[in-house]
């Protein structure tokens, strides 16, 4: 677990202070997915930093399962550092050493395991994320989801319960990032691994994401479960980078809206209510007619969802209201 | 007019290049040993960097750059007095390595300085945050990253002082500068000027090829 107390972090430039990140409180449970997403300067990887102290506190306290990571002496925080693993949008591979080095290197800085040990691990690593037949190669030889493959197998050597992610996915195509995703959500399942990453892209929360915060300038603007942050953002930054991520156009929503009669709402279905066929129960049930305006269904992590804006037209409006909302179907009436 | 060649004596000409050989070897061993350590210094506490120390650095740059625009010929002068302090001599190969090494250590720990500086950030970030003592960040990850610019830093260092240790026969060094001054220029035996040079020149193609060879060996980008 990591929590955050009163965390602030501001940066002297000259005679100015700036502020990185504004005071703030945070909590990672042990075993979530939690994503920061933020505009590139909002501090998101100022924050990321702060956990394995790359970056110092200007004030506050950060606990890592209990322990008072400021507190830390020289020595202490190398030894804590051992037990977090690391991930990078540049993979931070060393060029000079070969894939199994690379991974074998937290292990030979850590001095506890011979070598032998050493070698056995770094071939069950290499076998986990499937790079058995690389270990010999140097980073240069391999694509970019290959090296981040590396970068994830490095992080894991010491068998960390907490996995920081700066951007990991950002300098990957999509396919690849999809496979990077899904490499980390099943490790996050076997292992029990808790991960915090950070990243500008929606889409990355949406599908391995548990918790969400939004950073504006260096605050914390919204957080919370991921399906609630992503249906139904509150602040105008989340709402943004949700439009964004799904390719919606408000003011094509706007003018559409004008050129339809009734009452216009917006259905979110979550889990099982995605699969079930309401839309058509209830109209046929209530005589209301119904136009899709606008739609999006897809999975939030493993739950299906789907959002749906409808001009309802006739029948009983209030009654169809109340039968979707019966069936755990989140209404809101956009015009009445 | 002599037949070209007459004034060689090959003897001669090949104690000279050993000697010349032994002050290269010599030279650049302490150099190497000396300037490394000095070059991770001027790293390590550079602008932006682990252990910025800015009036540190300061001083530190000043007295590099001090050493390094004295003109060699001056330093072959002034180090007299302290070279007899370290060797017993000023004469020969032993009295020529210390003014050597005082001359090329500055000069390479500048280049050992700019080949870490190119190694990236991120490795360093990297490696941090792997839980790495600065002992371990440098032995582990900086030094192998600038291997192959440390590697070409050395080639260049042994070529400058190639063209040292010729310059270190004015004072009584020995070598193939030496008998370049002595035969050729003061005595004006052209042959023996000539055959030095082309020793030189071959010295040096020898040592540029394969540094060069080092770095592409060790370069895995």
């Amino acid at each position: 677990m990591i929590e955050f107390q009163r965390v602030h972090k501001a940066y002297k430039v000259g005679e100015r202070e700036i502020t990185a990140l504004e005071p703030c409180d945070l909590r990672i449970e042990q075993g979530q997915i939690f994503g920061l997403i933020g505009h590139s300067g909002a501090g998101k990887s100022t924050l990321l930093r702060l956990i394995n102290r790359l970056e110092e506190p200007s004030a506050g306290r950060i606990l890592v399962d209990g322990e008072d990571v400021t507190a830390l002496s020289p020595k202490g925080l190398r030894q804590f550092r051992q037990k977090l693993g690391m991930i990078f949008q540049h993979f931070n591979l060393l060029s000079s050493k070969t894939v199994a080095d690379n991974v074998a290197m937290p292990l030979k800085l850590a001095g506890k395991l011979s070598v032998k040990e050493i070698n056995a691990r770094v071939a069950m690593l290499l076998e986990r994320v499937g790079l058995s037949d690389h270990a010999s190669k140097y980073p240069a030889q391999l694509s970019g989801g290959q090296k981040q493959r590396v970068g994830i197998a490095r992080a894991l050597a010491t068998s960390p319960k907490i996995l920081l992610c700066d951007e990991a996915t950002s300098a990957l195509d999509p396919q690849t990032t999809a496979q990077v995703l899904q490499l980390l959500n099943e490790l996050n399942k076997e292992l029990n691994l808790t991960i915090v990453l950070i990243t500008h892209e929606m889409d990355v929360i949406r599908r391995i994401c548990d918790q969400v915060a939004v950073l504006d300038a260096g605050k914390l603007v919204e957080r919370g479960k991921v399906a609630d942050v992503f249906l139904h953002p509150k602040h105008p930054t989340t709402q943004r980078f949700v439009y964004e991520a799904e390719q919606l156009d408000e003011n094509e929503l706007e003018s559409d809206f004008n050129r339809v009669t009734g009452l216009i709402v917006r259905l979110t279905f979550k889990g099982e209510a995605t699969y079930a066929p309401l839309l058509g129960q209830v109209a046929r049930e209530t005589g209301v007619d119904y136009s899709i305006l606008g739609g999006r269904i897809d999975h939030i992590r493993d739950t299906p969802y789907g959002q749906l804006t409808l001009s309802l037209v006739g029948g009983d409006a209030q009654a169809a209201i109340a039968q979707l909302k019966n069936a755990q179907v989140t209404v809101e009436v956009l015009r009445g | 007019m002599n037949p070209f060649l007459s004034n060689i004596d090959w003897y001669d000409i090949w104690m000279a290049t050993l000697d010349t050989l032994m002050m290269l070897g010599g030279s650049l061993f302490f150099t190497v040993l000396l300037g490394l350590p000095l070059g991770v210094l001027l790293f390590l506490t550079g602008p932006k960097q682990m252990y910025e120390q800015k009036g540190f650095y300061a001083l530190l740059s000043l007295a590099v750059n001090a050493l390094r625009s004295l003109p060699f010929i001056i330093l072959l002068i002034v180090m007299i007095p302290l070279t007899l302090m370290i060797t017993g001599t000023s004469l020969g190969v032993a009295g020529a390595i210390p003014p050597l090494v005082a001359g090329a250590t500055p000069f390479f720990a500048r280049l050992v300085e700019t080949a870490l500086r190119e190694v990236d950030k991120g490795i360093i970030e990297a490696t941090q945050a792997m839980g790495a003592s600065t002992q371990q960040i440098i032995l582990n990850a900086l030094l192998p990253e600038a291997r192959p610019g440390i590697i070409a830093a050395i080639t260049v260092t042994a070529i400058t002082l190639v063209s040292y240790t010729a310059m270190a026969g004015v004072v009584g060094a020995g070598g193939l500068g030496d008998l370049a001054i002595r035969y050729g220029y003061q005595r004006f035996q052209t042959d023996v000027m000539v055959v030095t040079v082309v020793l030189l020149l071959v010295l040096v193609q020898i040592l540029q090829s394969l540094g060069d060879r080092l770095v592409v060996h060790y370069s895995r980008k």
